[in-house]
C-alpha cells in the first residue's frame, strides 16, 4: 500500500502544474472572447485563488512520493519532534 | 446526567450562533437579484463591478483569510472569545446591510458600504465554523464525538433552510394581493430578513457569554503550552502542513463540491435550466433539506462506530456515479414531452404598448398551456414592432416558467433529497474527522483553512464553473456536472489511499 501511495504521488505532482496551465489558458481564451471588466475579475480571482492550490497539490504529491504519508502522526509530540 | 445536560447546553449555544451566521451569509446570496437592483444597477459599470467583487471576494478570497485570522486568534486567546467576536461581526454586518439607503438615495456610497459589509461577513464566517466545531469536539466524550459534532454540521443546511423560509414568508406577507406583496418586498421588504438577524444575534451572544472556555484549551493555558505562533506551527512544520494538505485534497475538497452541488447548483439548475417557477424551485429545496437534515446526525453518530473515512468517501462515490442520472431526471420531469395538453384551457394574452419614441410598439404575448398531470407552462414573448418597416426584432425576449403537477413535484423533491443525503454523508462526520486530525494547540487554525478552501473555493465556485461549462458546451445541459464529478473523483482517490479510518481516542494532545 505504501508503494502505491508513493507512486500515486507522481500523479499529484503532475496534476498541480497541469491544472494551473489549463486554468491560465482557459482564462486567456475567455478574456479574449469577452474582454469586459466582469470577465477580467472573474478569471483574475480564479487564477489568484487556484494557483496556490495547484502548488499545494504539487507539494502534496511531493510529500506522498517521499513517503511522508506512509505513517500519519498520532499526537502533538510527533509534530513537535519534527 | 449533569455531564449530558452540560454537553447539550454547549451544543445548543454553539449551534445556534453558527446557524445564525450561516443564515446571515445565505440571505445575501438568496437575495442577490433584489440587492443588485437596489445597490448595483447594471446600467452603471462601476456599480456592477462592485457587485462582482462582492460576490466573488466575500465567498472565495475572504473566507480562507477569515479562517487564518480568527483561527490564529482562537489558538492564541481561546475558542470562546474568538467565536463570540465572529458572531458580533457577522450579526452587525448583516443588520447594517439592511439599514443602508439604496443607490438612488446615496449613490456610490451604497454599493461600497455593501461590499465592505459583505467582506466582513466572509471574514466572520471564515472564523466561526472552526471555532464552533473545535469547541463542541473538545467537550464531547471520545466515543460520541461524531454524534455531538454532527449537530454543528446541521447548522449550515438549516441556515440555508431558514433563510429561504424567511424570504418566502416575507415576500408573501407584505400585502393581501400577491403581486403587490412581491413588489413591496422588492422595494423595501427585502430589508426585513437582514434586520431580523440582530434579534437572533443578541439572543445568541447572551447564551454564548455564559459559556465556559474549552477544557482542553484551558488545560493548555494553565500548563503554559498555548501556541505562540499558530500560523507558523500549522503551516511551517512539515508534519502539520502535510496534514493540512491531506485534509484539503483527501476530504474537504470533495465534500465542498458535493455540498454545493446538492444544495445550490441543484436549485439553480431547477430554476434556470428546468425553468421551474421561483417559489416552486425553492420549496422543492426546502422540503428536501427538511427531510435530509436528520441524516447529518445519523451519519455523525454512525461514524463513531465505523469511523469517519468510509462514510464520507461513500457519499462522494454515490455522488460521482449518480449525478448525471439525477440531474437528467430533473430535466425529464420538467419536460412536457409525452404529456397530454388540455387544449380548451389554453390561455393566450397579448398586449401592445407604444414606446416613448412614439413610433415603435412593444408587443407582449403570453401563452399559458395546461397539462392533464397538473403541469402548466407559461411562455412570455416580448418583441418590438418598429414604425420603420425596414427594421425588425432580431431576437425576441422569451421567458418560460413551468409549474409542476403534484406527482412530479414530489418526485423532484425526492431526487434533490437524494443529493442532500450525499451531503449529509460527506458533511456529517467531517467536523470530528478534522478535529481528530490536528493537535489542540493549533487545531483552530489548522482545521479552519482546509475547511474554508474546500467549501469556499472548491464548493463555492461550483455554481459558477458548472454554469460556465454549460455555456461552453451549450448542447449538453448536464455539462456543468463535469466539475463536481472530477473534483470529487480526485478527492475520492486521495482519500481512499491516504486517509486512515482510525477514530482518535484522545484529542487532548
Amino acid at each position: 500500500m505504501n508503494q502505491l501511495k508513493r507512486y500515486a504521488g507522481i500523479i499529484w505532482i503532475l496534476l498541480g502544474p497541469l491544472a494551473a496551465v489549463y486554468l491560465v489558458r482557459t482564462a486567456m481564451a475567455e478574456v479574449a472572447k469577452k474582454p469586459v471588466m466582469d470577465t477580467y475579475i472573474q478569471w483574475g480571482v480564479f487564477i489568484v485563488v487556484f494557483i496556490p492550490i495547484a502548488l499545494g497539490m504539487l507539494l502534496f504529491g511531493y510529500f506522498a512520493w517521499k513517503g511522508e504519508y506512509d505513517h500519519l502522526p498520532e499526537s502533538s509530540a510527533e509534530i513537535e519532534e519534527d | 446526567m449533569k455531564e449530558t445536560k452540560s454537553i447539550w447546553k454547549i451544543i445548543g449555544a454553539s449551534s445556534l450562533g453558527t446557524l445564525i451566521e450561516w443564515y446571515d451569509f445565505y440571505i445575501f446570496g438568496s437575495l442577490a437579484t433584489v440587492l443588485a437592483n437596489q445597490f448595483f444597477p447594471k446600467t452603471n459599470p462601476t456599480a456592477a463591478l462592485l457587485s462582482t467583487l462582492a460576490t466573488f471576494a466575500a465567498g472565495f478570497i475572504v473566507r480562507p483569510f477569515g479562517a487564518l485570522f480568527f483561527g490564529r486568534l482562537g489558538d492564541l486567546i481561546g475558542r470562546k472569545h474568538t467565536f463570540l467576536l465572529t458572531l458580533v461581526l457577522m450579526g452587525g454586518s448583516t443588520f447594517l446591510i439592511g439599514c443602508i439607503p439604496n443607490y438612488e438615495s446615496i449613490g456610490f456610497l451604497a454599493p461600497i458600504l455593501v461590499l465592505l459589509l459583505r467582506l466582513l461577513q466572509g471574514l466572520a464566517l471564515g472564523g466561526e465554523y472552526g471555532g464552533a466545531a473545535t469547541y463542541v469536539a473538545e467537550h464531547a466524550p471520545a466515543n460520541r464525538r461524531g454524534y455531538f459534532t454532527s449537530w454543528i454540521q446541521t447548522t449550515a443546511t438549516l441556515g440555508l433552510f431558514i433563510s429561504l423560509g424567511v424570504i418566502l414568508i416575507t415576500r408573501h406577507s407584505l400585502d393581501a394581493d400577491a403581486a403587490k406583496s412581491i413588489a413591496k418586498f422588492n422595494d423595501w421588504g427585502w430589508r426585513v430578513p437582514f434586520l431580523v438577524s440582530i434579534i437572533l444575534v443578541f439572543v445568541s451572544i447572551y447564551i454564548r457569554m455564559k459559556m465556559n472556555e474549552s477544557p482542553l484549551f484551558e488545560k493548555l493555558k494553565s500548563e503554559g503550552k498555548v501556541s505562540v505562533n499558530p500560523l507558523k506551527e500549522s503551516f511551517g512544520h512539515k508534519t502539520n502542513l502535510k496534514m493540512v494538505l491531506l485534509a484539503l485534497f483527501g476530504a474537504t475538497m470533495g465534500q465542498g463540491v458535493v455540498w454545493y452541488t446538492g444544495q445550490f447548483y441543484a436549485q439553480s439548475f431547477i430554476e434556470n435550466v428546468c425553468k421551474i417557477d421561483f417559489d416552486q424551485s425553492r420549496t422543492i429545496l426546502i422540503w428536501a433539506i427538511l427531510l435530509g437534515t436528520p441524516f447529518f446526525v445519523v451519519f455523525g453518530a454512525w461514524s463513531d462506530k465505523v469511523g469517519r473515512k468510509w462514510i464520507m468517501l461513500t457519499g462522494m462515490f454515490l455522488a460521482i456515479i449518480s449525478y448525471q442520472f439525477l440531474f437528467n431526471q430533473l430535466l425529464n420531469l420538467s419536460s412536457n414531452e409525452g404529456k397530454v395538453e388540455l387544449v380548451d384551457k389554453k390561455i393566450i394574452n397579448s398586449s401592445l404598448v407604444q414606446l416613448d419614441n412614439g413610433k415603435d410598439t412593444l408587443r407582449t404575448v403570453t401563452n399559458k398551456v395546461f397539462y392533464a398531470d397538473g403541469m402548466s407552462i407559461s411562455e412570455t414573448k416580448k418583441d418590438t414592432l418598429y414604425g420603420d418597416p425596414v427594421m425588425h426584432t432580431v431576437k425576441a425576449d422569451v421567458k418560460v416558467v413551468k409549474l409542476l403537477g403534484t406527482t412530479d413535484y414530489w418526485k423532484m423533491v425526492f431526487y434533490v433529497f437524494l443529493m442532500i443525503l450525499y451531503v449529509t454523508m460527506v458533511y456529517g462526520p467531517i467536523a470530528a474527522f478534522l478535529v481528530e486530525l490536528f493537535p489542540t494547540k493549533i487545531r483552530y487554525t489548522s482545521m479552519s483553512l482546509p475547511y474554508h478552501i474546500g467549501n469556499g473555493v472548491f464548493g463555492g465556485l461550483t455554481p459558477f464553473i458548472a454554469t460556465l461549462l454549460t455555456t461552453i458546451y451549450a448542447n449538453d445541459k448536464l455539462a456543468g456536472l463535469a466539475y463536481p464529478i472530477i473534483i470529487a473523483a480526485i478527492c475520492l482517490v486521495i482519500g481512499t489511499l491516504y486517509i486512515n479510518n482510525k477514530i482518535d481516542p484522545d484529542v487532548n494532545d
